[in-house]
């Protein structure tokens, strides 16, 4: 690995810093909120990479390659959820999001 | 060397500025397009520290599938983004107090952080010598953590079915073809002989 391990954890600090500001600018904006956790856990998984790749440890990628699948899962269910959510209500603002009942 | 340095930077800032466009695009379609955009630049810097499958990974899964996704929902359900974007400034004095110190507290962790001199003789599971990438993960992933692995296996298939699930729906009044009503039909309720007289009808 060329780069320091500090340049790496400094972009996955960032990202994931991005992330969190991106729930709170968009809260009102569940895909744009969807997709700030795909950045988060994206910046997690750069932190993972670049670990394993300065101690030497093949199970930070592993543990990577879980954080993906985890990902896509919540992703696709998210989305479902917010079909289902826009076909009842015709509206995907959060605030709407108090009702429990259908 | 000095190739390497160039590339983890450029790969560094375009990521990090698409991901700053993703949160800030007033588009949605732009902002997953720049999604798609940050998940390369990753993918690249994936390469660079030597994980190359998982970078192929993340091309494949990410952009081939849940950014495709992301872009099927946002195009297929029919929102005013613009209204869900007004007002939206008011929080940006709290989100960004809020990011800056998340930042500064990752910094902080970062500053002190040392790596113990024992490190390097407590790894679970060290990076074989002359495999290549893909076949060292092949080699642990089906056997020291092939539980897990199953596990990740499950976690999608629930995820599947849980999709389907959630966004199947049947519509009242559509007309479909069910095999079994008509192999069940008889011809004695479905038949039934009329004598009608002549110039009268049935």
């Amino acid at each position: 690995m060329a780069i320091g391990l500090g340049s790496y954890l400094t972009v996955a600090a960032l990202l994931f810093t991005i992330g969190v500001f991106g729930i709170f600018l968009n809260r009102k904006n569940i895909i744009v909120i969807l997709m700030s956790i795909e950045l988060i856990l994206l910046g997690v998984n750069i932190n993972f990479v670049a670990f394993s790749a300065y101690l030497h440890d093949l199970a930070g990628q592993v543990m990577a390659m879980f954080v993906l699948t985890v990902a896509a899962a919540e992703a696709a269910i998210g989305l479902a959820i917010l079909v289902v959510y826009f076909r009842n209500r015709g509206s995907i603002a959060v605030e709407d999001v108090n009702v429990m009942k259908g | 060397m000095i190739f390497q340095t160039i590339a983890f930077y450029v790969f560094s800032v375009v990521m990090l500025l698409s991901a700053f466009m993703v949160i800030a695009a007033r588009n949605p379609v732009h902002s997953v397009l720049f999604l798609i955009l940050a998940f390369f630049n990753a993918a690249g810097l994936f390469v660079l520290t030597g994980a190359e499958f998982l970078a192929m990974i993340l091309v494949v899964v990410y952009v081939g599938a849940v950014a495709v996704l992301f872009l099927f929902v946002v195009m297929m359900l029919d929102i005013d983004f613009a209204e869900l974007k007004r007002g939206a400034l008011q929080y940006l004095p709290i989100g960004g107090l809020l990011g800056l110190v998340l930042l500064a507290e990752l910094i902080t962790v970062g500053a002190v952080w040392r790596l113990s001199p024992a490190a390097s003789t407590t790894l679970s599971s060290a990076t074989p010598k002359g495999m290549s990438n893909t076949v060292a993960l092949g080699h642990i992933l089906y056997t020291d953590y092939v539980y897990y692995f199953q596990i990740a296996g499950l976690v999608l298939l629930v995820a599947m079915i849980g999709a389907i699930v959630l966004t199947l729906r049947h519509r009242p009044g559509v007309r479909r073809q069910s095999i079994s009503v008509q192999n069940a039909r008889q011809p004695d309720e479905a038949m039934a002989l009329a004598d009608p007289r002549p110039g009268e009808g049935a």
